[in-house]
């Protein structure tokens, strides 16, 4: 397997620039790569799609993997969804083709939970990801299959999702970089919508310099999303070397029991590294974070329950072949075409919004995401940084928490208050830790969160950790993918 | 009338939908356009493809900014979106974005109607039902033209304080006229641009209470929202005088009938699910478009009126009708300036009070005779000719009758008022004229019973002799002098 899949995005991208690599022969060599897909990590390959014509830019030549939650034009897209079976939309996702205007080139769309509800990747329609460290194990949700493509040597790099920890926590289960920024720093038009207050674009990557030159590219303020509005200044390449005069925030609330022996060590062998490179460890008390899953899964399922209502087989996708009236065709349309876990969602948030139930539920959650809102930016006044592990536990196994809501839900428990808070918050691979009850040893994330669009200042400190933990040099190199063997 | 003991007072809220010109959609960049192919006007956005997102239509929020103005409606610093939730093909979204507990608009008034808000929200695609009837019973199939999908529309709700049918009717009439002004919207009843439904009740009078209402829908005409509101009060009167009660409903005003029909009862209504629409940040004009939307506003029908009673010194009913078409109004106003009619100039014979009533009366008179209808931008009688011809009646130069001559004489053929005056022979006998003293002579002498009359106290009895003298002068008396010299001649 050719060299050129050791390099980076940035890397290649220099080489492509300086003419030292074509963008086909690179191109070519990933292509070859996503071909041998064994992890039903692609639905879709676009390989035919040499429409891409604009190689110039500061992604020249990368190909991207695409979560396939986002619009291409006159290519499949599903969402990981049976009720969007067939549907080519009519228009392209501004982060695609922001993506494109700098250069890059649309590899495949990537699997991925149904509406991106999950946190596992099993509730695809199309199957579940395997994790590229362990086939048996599932690669994190609901952006798997962009984080399995990385990590698995099948993508240079990804865009995926996040609406309570879905580009973080895959990330963190495959060994990646995965980079959830401030909600409006990046368009959510052409972004199929699953909660439209919580959904934000963001890149997969190998390391923090990729991620960053990713980000440079898909921020932006869109006309076609009110709610967008860019980063301020822009993303450059980040830099620093050392962590001398940053704080970061452990929350005293982290609670020792909710998480594995392993992950935890890791966690604090990385504040110790911390401190090495030359930062500060403070606690900061995140009082209202203990509520966040509740009131995340009041609020998204809400907000879902009238974003999937237009699935209903009039316009577009699947309609169920029923003799009978108007009712009957939605029953059954929406029957067949959505999965245990979106209906699930959709009653809960229909419930919720319900008249009488409104302000006990949906009114509530919203006052306890203000408050931690409000938790978050009083401890931002005392720390530059919070950290947490990015999840309680390494990759579960397939199959291991499907029976149990509850228990898949609380893998969010770390990711979904930044989310509640809409502030960045990036996953870096800080180690391996042996799964509770032994096994291969499997990656930790750890998530570095930071203020309402100080993304550049979270990118520097992530790079400095990233350049002191030194993981890559740890662990066998992933790429090209070796059969799932650390 | 059920004409049961306690009187029963109609209550009466109206609902307003106004369909606004805008060249694009609420939320997209489709244009507005009516009667072209079906579904030509469409877009992922409008089409509701997933991913889109709405993107305000900020001439909308404009054209709603100054209909809240017109309305004197407190205009919110940060109105909020909501979604309204619900199933049925003509939402392709199962939601429509409308506003919810923070309108743009909230409390105003027009005339003395007082408005409860107005709000921001998209209108839904026409459904065609496929069939000879082109009703929904029994119709196979249904097709959707998304054409009018997202039309941006404003609601205007109303406090109930309407008392009766025909005012109901006569709000609408000026609230139309308002909106049309401000260049806003169509205001087409009959294509729906402008699109009335009254919420009914009755009460007995005196009471504060509000009775259980009934919501009608579907007329479009102001002659039809006033028969479907009559029928509606009529039908609440017999059913409350048999002993029965209102239930809360809505109901469906067929034109070739007059009836009403039960569309859902309100117990079955839908659950909206109503929430903030997260895909939009609030809504919050800037100091520069309140400003532009105050300066684009025109002198409203409702304002010119009033300006009409406190400096012209008009009643209430002539200030009304002539304000409330923009070229009447500035007919009218050409009129008093060309008649040098200045408010509280006493040394003017001719009055504003005088030009109103000669416009809204006798020169209406006259051009409703003609088939056409009267184009006040290129009136039949110049405002000049008009002033001049109440001029010489005001300073007694011909007599009323006289000035209707000359009017008529305007109307048919044109002309010029004092050439008309001379050629006619229409000027005005002078009192101090030994000749009118003659004719009345004569005239009392012709009528020796009525003058005994008018002696012994019958003061209608002079009618036979002012007659008399008109018919001698062609009108070219002044009734006045004419009364005058006459009860001088019996010496009364």
């Amino acid at each position: 397997m050719s060299d050129l899949l050791q390099l980076s995005v940035a890397e290649a991208a220099a080489r492509i620039s300086a003419r030292d690599l074509t963008a086909e022969e690179y191109f070519a060599a990933w292509q070859a790569a996503a071909e041998s897909d064994e992890l039903n990590a692609y639905l879709w390959s676009l390989t035919d799609a040499d429409v891409y014509e604009v190689e110039q830019g500061p992604l020249g030549g990368v190909p991207v993997a695409v979560k396939d939650i986002f619009c291409t034009e006159g290519s499949p897209t599903t969402a990981g969804s049976r009720i969007l079976e067939g549907y080519r939309p009519p228009y392209t996702a501004t982060a695609v083709r922001l993506l494109d205007r700098a250069g890059a080139r649309v590899l495949g769309k990537t699997n991925m939970d149904e509406f991106a509800m999950g946190s596992s990747n099993e509730n695809s329609a199309y199957g579940p990801v395997l994790n590229p460290w362990d086939r048996g194990r599932v690669p994190g949700g609901s952006s798997g299959g962009s984080a399995a493509v990385v990590a698995g040597g099948l993508a240079p790099c990804a865009i995926g999702t996040d609406t309570g920890g879905s580009i973080r926590q895959p990330a963190s289960l495959c060994g990646i970089v995965g980079l959830k920024p401030t909600y409006g720093a990046i368009s959510r038009y052409g972004m199929i919508a699953f909660a439209s207050s919580l959904d934000q674009c963001g890149p997969l990557t190998r390391d923090v310099t990729d991620a960053a030159l990713m980000l440079a590219a898909l921020q932006g303020r869109d006309p076609m999303d009110s709610t967008s509005v860019g980063i301020e200044g822009g993303i450059a390449a980040p830099s620093r070397e050392d962590l001398s005069g940053l704080r970061f925030g452990v929350p005293v609330q982290l609670d020792g029991d909710a998480i594995d022996s392993g992950v935890r060590e890791v966690f604090e062998a990385t504040l110790k590294r911390i401190e090495e490179l030359g930062g500060e460890i403070a606690e900061v008390s995140l009082p209202s974070s203990e509520l966040g899953i509740s009131a995340y899964y009041v609020l998204a399922p809400a907000e879902a329950s009238s974003n999937l209502a237009r699935y209903d087989g009039v316009r577009y996708g699947m309609r169920a072949e029923v003799d009978g009236d108007l009712t009957e065709m939605y029953e059954a349309t929406r029957s067949a075409g959505f999965g245990p876990e979106v209906k699930r969602r959709i009653m809960l948030g229909t419930y919720a919004l319900s008249s009488g139930y409104y302000d006990a539920y949906y009114g509530q959650a919203q006052k306890v995401r203000t408050r931690i809102a409000e938790d978050f930016i009083g401890a931002f006044s005392e720390v530059d940084f919070v950290v947490t592990p990015t999840s309680p536990s390494v990759a579960f196994g397939l199959g291991e928490k499907t029976d149990d809501p509850l228990a898949m839900y609380l893998n969010d428990f770390f990711t979904v208050p930044m989310s509640l808070a809409g502030i960045p918050a990036i996953s870096i691979p800080a180690g391996l830790a042996e799964p509770e009850g032994g096994g291969t040893r499997l990656p930790v994330g750890f998530q570095v969160a930071a203020p309402a669009f100080a993304e550049q200042s979270l990118l520097e400190a992530a790079y400095a950790l990233e350049q002191g933990i030194g993981f890559e040099r740890e662990v066998a190199p992933l790429r090209p993918w070796n059969g799932g063997a650390a | 009338m059920a004409g049961s003991a306690p009187e029963l007072e109609a209550v009466i809220g109206l609902e307003i939908h106004v369909q606004l010109s805008t060249r694009t959609k609420m939320f997209c960049g489709c244009e507005l356009s009516f009667g072209d192919e079906p579904n030509v006007h469409t877009c992922p956005v409008c089409l509701a493809h997933p991913g889109v997102l709405p993107v305000p239509n900020e001439q909308a929020i404009r054209y709603a900014l100054q209909i809240g103005l017109a309305l004197d409606c407190e205009i919110a610093p940060r109105s909020i979106f909501h979604r309204k939730n619900y199933f049925y093909p003509d939402s392709p979204k199962a939601y429509q974005i409308s506003q919810y507990d923070i309108p743009i608009c909230g409390p105003g008034r027009l005339g003395d109607v007082r408005i409860h808000r107005a709000h921001l929200e998209e209108d839904a695609a026409k459904l065609v039902h496929v069939g000879e009837s082109g009703r929904i019973h029994g119709s196979g199939a249904s097709l959707v033209d998304f054409n009018r999908g997202g039309t941006p529309l404003v609601e205007i709700v109303t406090e109930p304080d309407l008392r009766g049918a025909a005012e109901a009717a006569e709000w609408a009439r000026l609230l139309r006229e308002t909106v049309r002004q401000l260049g806003v919207s169509d205001v087409n009843m009959e294509e729906g641009s402008l699109r009335v439904d009254a919420n009914v009740s009755v009460r007995p009078a005196g009471s504060e209470e509000l009775g259980t209402k009934t919501e009608l829908k579907n007329m479009n005409s102001f002659r039809f929202l006033q028969r479907g509101i009559e029928a509606e009060l009529a039908r609440q009167r017999e059913v409350i005088a048999a002993g029965g009660r209102i239930s809360q409903e809505t109901l469906h005003f067929d034109p070739r009938t007059g009836d009403l029909t039960p569309l859902r009862s309100k117990e079955e209504a839908h659950d909206y699910r109503y929430f903030p629409e997260p895909d939009l940040v609030p809504l919050a004009p800037t100091e520069e478009m309140l400003r532009e939307a105050r300066e684009a506003l025109p002198e409203l029908p409702a304002a010119r009126a009033e300006r009409y009673e406190s400096e012209l010194g008009l009643e209430a009913e002539p200030a009304a009708l002539l304000a409330r078409e923009p070229e009447v109004a500035t007919y009218f106003e050409a009129v008093c300036e060309a008649a040098g009619a200045a408010a509280g100039d006493e040394a003017r014979a001719v009055s504003p009070r005088m030009v109103a009533n000669w416009v809204t009366g006798e020169l209406t008179a006259t051009l409703r005779q003609r088939e056409a209808e009267e184009d006040f931008t290129d009136p039949t009688v110049p405002a000049p000719s008009l002033a001049r011809v109440v001029a010489l009646v005001a300073g007694k130069k011909i007599s009323h009758g006289s000035g209707k001559q000359v009017l008529a004489a305007l109307v048919e053929q044109g002309g010029d008022p004092d050439e008309i005056v001379e050629r006619e022979g229409l000027a005005q006998m002078a009192a101090d004229d030994g000749e009118l003293e003659g004719i009345v002579a004569a005239a009392v002498e012709a009528n020796p019973d009525a003058a005994e009359k008018v002696r012994e106290g019958n003061q209608k009895a002079i009618g036979a002799i002012v007659g008399h003298v008109m018919r001698e002068t062609k009108g070219r008396a002044d009734g006045g002098e004419v009364n005058r010299l006459i009860r001088a001649k019996l010496g009364l």
